[in-house]
């Protein structure tokens, strides 16, 4: 038998080539294999072409519509680095309206709004820690404005756009990061882990990865849930995560037990100070899916436009078959990765502010709209204006909350209240009750919601 | 019943007569659904009655599970018995009836009936929606059985040993324990975590660790460790029904013993309390306390004691290892002031170590001697059957514990 093909380079081998071969080969019928992994995998004889280390998408051009020589998975974009649309790209590719694109560019600059401050606020002792999402505005955005309020949402951290889309009001922003008794988690986690049932967001887990199974348990729910065989899940996470166990045994489960899910990769660069150049080997995160069986698409994670039909797309197909999708988003982390992280100790300064010039989600989503004349400067310093004054009376008014009561500390480790937990309670009223106009204790008392009232009906004498 | 409604009823449950699996499944549950088949009795204890004809799983006896051949085996006074493996299938099959949210899912629970048999006939019965094969990978399901929960379902996350859960320890601790905490009450994750744990025989020391001190560690989890069927009846279908994560620990050892049981055992509503221990043998001269397999060991050296020294143990099976129950332990060292605890977990940081300590806070001036604590030993588990057989405790090591306790050696 001839050898497939004749390679010049023995070490790329495009899996596109071997199918085109066994078609080929197909007309001299060849013996197949029987083995229970793929009973279809044709046979070569050329030991060099058997090994592969590349996965392709679809035999896509090489040349890119802005010129640019390409190799490795192509990335799927609409819009040009200055927001024009790109050759060959239509108004129903984009299919946006004026209320749903001004909208996005709107909590996009929300985004950044609430970001500057909070670090800022960090950085004066008033919050313990803040992440900021600086560059990936396009990515987080464009991506929930494909979806339904009701299509669950499993974040990693860089997510909160995701709330903002949805609705998630100012005020419940600052109490979760200030830690007050209007947080909904009753200021039980560190800041931006939100949660919010009503808006379809689930509670923020710190270990990284771990939403990734659980998205595909929730989106298992999803399935065999009367009412909601219409939604889907998105789990975000960044290329860093994508390392983790977790997400090859949550890529596996989702992809075998066929559940919707849309794993929306945010390959932003880094992982703290560790580049994509060191995190990985293979092309990104999209290579990856293929492994799964997953149906894959790279993204211009810059390029809100795109995202939102990528994620809208992806929902459509993650229904009409259920399978998962994955997206990766390529984008860049403009800021550091936290406020305990200085990013200029692995990076120079000068790299950052060129891609913030180059490739800016803010400054291309600006130009389409104001291309149509859908936006114009005045709006743009006066919806700046408003948000920065918005966020800081916000963040004013959080400030000022007391801490949740002292009663509540004891709850919810159980659906109910265990005894020695009540046992607990009742000595801290008993207390309170006793000590509670010491000096000491009523400067302290009056911190918390009901300044240790509460605590009242709990003692046991 | 008279006998021509029996004869009905009978004829009732032939036509639906499941069919024998080639693997030797046989199913009685679906032929002995009381509620359906005694339709023309309001006799509620003949409905119990048939209820607990689901006793052996020997094909050949099938014939003995026609309602006129139960009642008469009750009638006479015989205990019935029930393997641990019965006790558990049975509990999670009721369970499964009842709640549509309820399912499992592990590796090897459905086609192959569970890797220990304890999923046995379940994929027939419910089907793959209920009874799910999963990849080989504990973080995998374990985290899709956690996102299930957190999403409103009630799964069943199978084991095939603890060790195992190693690889999925943080799904377990940090989401399933933790997440009704962190997210202010607004998320429950009601799953239940289970699977053989501790020791087991001649699989060495990746197969053998006992994490009963782990999970009872856990703020947010609660832990079960049943020993016998009736414990596991009652603690399956409580950790099922329970708003909260539970762990159920199981021991691969246990799965063919058999264990006495009663018509309200059998019953569909039988739920025990988690967190409540159950003292097996009432004693005065001291308190052996301890859980799943060592109950073995501590009641029969309670019967060495009472024949050789003369000594009435009390022996008390924790049943729940959290939330622990020390109150009952305290009520029974403030009578006998000696205790012994018996587990087959490494020493350090243990079970034992726990109760010392507490005991200590509830019962130290009842104390006539130091706390014993009977533990298995301070190495990985070795595989030669006499090393193993040294590495855990049997029935004459808490003797001797026992003895010392009572300045008898």
């Amino acid at each position: 038998m001839a050898p497939s093909r004749s390679a010049t380079s023995s070490t790329r081998f495009l899996l596109r080539a071997v199918h085109s071969t066994a078609f080929r080969l197909q007309s001299t019928p060849a013996p197949q294999g029987h083995l229970p992994g793929h009973p279809n995998s044709p046979f070569l004889t050329s030991l060099e072409d058997s090994f592969f280390d590349k996965v392709r998408a679809n035999a896509a051009s090489s040349k890119s519509p802005d010129g640019r020589p390409g190799d490795g998975i192509p990335t799927y974009r609409l819009l040009d680095g200055t927001g024009k649309l790109l050759e060959g790209v239509t108004e129903e590719m984009i299919d946006i309206g004026k209320e749903e694109a001004v909208r996005m560019y709107e909590k996009m600059l929300m985004l950044p709004a609430i970001d500057v401050i909070l670090y800022n606020a960090q950085r004066q002792g008033r919050i313990s820690f803040m992440m900021t999402s600086h560059g990936e505005e396009g990515a987080i955005i464009g991506s929930a404005a494909a979806l339904a309020l009701q299509d669950e949402v499993f974040a990693q951290y860089r997510e909160m756009g995701v709330l903002l889309w949805r609705d998630f009001p100012l005020d419940l922003v600052m109490n979760q990061v200030f830690g007050t008794e209007g947080d909904l988690g009753k200021a039980r986690q560190m800041p931006i882990h939100f949660g919010s049932t009503k808006h379809h967001f689930h509670t923020i887990s710190s270990p990284l990865a771990t939403q990734i199974p659980q998205a595909a348990g929730a989106g298992f729910a999803l399935k065999r849930t009367k009412g909601r065989e219409d939604n889907v899940v998105i789990c975000y996470f960044g290329e860093g995560a994508a390392s983790e166990g977790d997400f090859h045994a949550g890529m596996n489960l989702a992809a075998t037990k066929k559940s919707p899910v849309i794993f929306f990769v945010r390959n932003n660069g880094f992982a703290i100070s560790t580049p994509a150049s060191e995190q990985f080997c293979g092309d990104g995160i999209a290579s990856r899916g293929p492994g799964y069986g997953m149906l894959t698409i790279r993204v211009d994670g810059n390029d809100a436009l795109a995202v939102r039909s990528a994620v809208k797309s992806a929902k459509a197909k993650a229904l009409k078959y259920h399978r998962p999708i994955l997206i990766e988003a390529m984008t860049y982390r403009v800021g550091h990765h936290s406020t305990s992280d200085d990013s200029s100790a692995y990076r120079s300064k000068k790299a950052v502010e060129d891609w913030k010039r180059i490739d800016n989600p803010l400054h291309r989503m600006r130009n389409f709209l104001t291309d149509r004349g859908w936006w114009s400067d005045e709006r743009e310093e006066e919806i700046k204006k408003h948000y920065r004054s918005e966020v800081i009376a916000a963040m004013g008014r959080a400030e000022k909350r007391k801490r949740p009561s002292l009663s509540s500390m004891f709850e919810d480790t159980y659906a109910e209240i265990p005894e020695h937990l009540q046992e607990q309670r009742a000595e801290l009223a008993r207390l309170v009750h006793l000590y509670g106009k010491s000096e000491q204790w009523s400067k302290e008392l009056p911190k918390y919601v009901d300044e240790g009232k509460d605590l009242e009906q709990y003692r046991r004498e | 019943m008279s006998a021509s409604s029996a004869l009905q009823s009978v004829a009732r449950a032939s036509s639906r007569l499941p069919k024998v699996h080639a693997r030797g499944l046989c199913s009685t549950k679906q032929l002995l659904q009381p509620s359906k088949l005694l339709q023309t009795t309001s006799n509620t204890s003949a409905s119990k009655v048939a209820s607990s004809s689901r006793l052996t799983t020997n094909p050949a006896a099938f014939t003995a599970f026609l309602p006129s051949a139960t009642r008469n085996a009750t009638s006479d006074a015989k205990p019935q018995e029930m393997t641990v493996r019965d006790a558990l299938n049975s509990a999670m099959e009721e369970e499964m009836l009842r709640d549509d949210k309820v399912f499992i899912l592990g590796e090897e629970v459905a086609r192959y009936n569970g890797a220990y048999k304890i999923t046995r006939g379940l994929l027939d019965k419910f089907g793959e929606r209920r009874v799910i094969d999963t990849p080989i990978t504990e973080a995998g399901f374990t985290g899709l059985a956690v996102g299930a929960a957190l999403s409103g379902l009630r799964p069943i996350c199978e084991f095939m040993t603890f060790n195992f859960a190693m690889q999925s320890i943080d799904q377990i601790i940090n989401s399933g324990g933790k997440t009704h905490y962190m997210s202010g009450g607004n998320v429950p994750c009601p799953i239940v975590f289970r699977g053989p744990n501790g020791a087991a025989a001649g699989v060495a020391a990746q197969h053998s660790q006992d994490y009963a001190a782990w999970y009872g560690q856990i703020p947010g989890l609660k832990v079960v460790s049943p020993w016998s069927a009736e414990d596991c009846r009652g603690l399956m279908k409580a950790a099922v029904r329970d708003p909260n994560p539970v762990v159920v620990l199981e021991n691969e050892i246990l799965y063919g013993q058999s264990f006495p049981v009663t018509p309200e055992i059998l019953s569909d509503d039988f739920v025990l309390p988690i967190g409540k221990a159950k003292i097996e043998r009432a004693g005065k001269d001291i308190t052996i306390v301890s859980h799943t397999i060592g109950m073995n060991y501590s009641l029969a050296a309670a019967e060495i004691l009472k024949k050789e020294d003369g000594i009435e143990a009390e022996v008390i099976n924790l049943r729940s290892i959290r939330p622990l129950d020390i109150d009952t332990i305290t009520a029974s060292v403030k009578k006998t002031n000696r205790l012994v605890t018996v587990e087959s977990g490494f020493p350090a940081f243990g079970v034992g170590s726990e109760i010392c300590a507490q005991i200590n806070e509830t019962a130290f001036f009842d104390l006539d001697a130091p706390v014993e604590r009977v533990t298995g030993a301070d190495v990985p588990t070795p595989y030669a059957t006499q090393l193993e057989k040294l590495a855990f405790p049997d029935a004459d090591i808490v003797v001797k514990a026992a003895r010392r306790a009572l300045y008898k050696n």
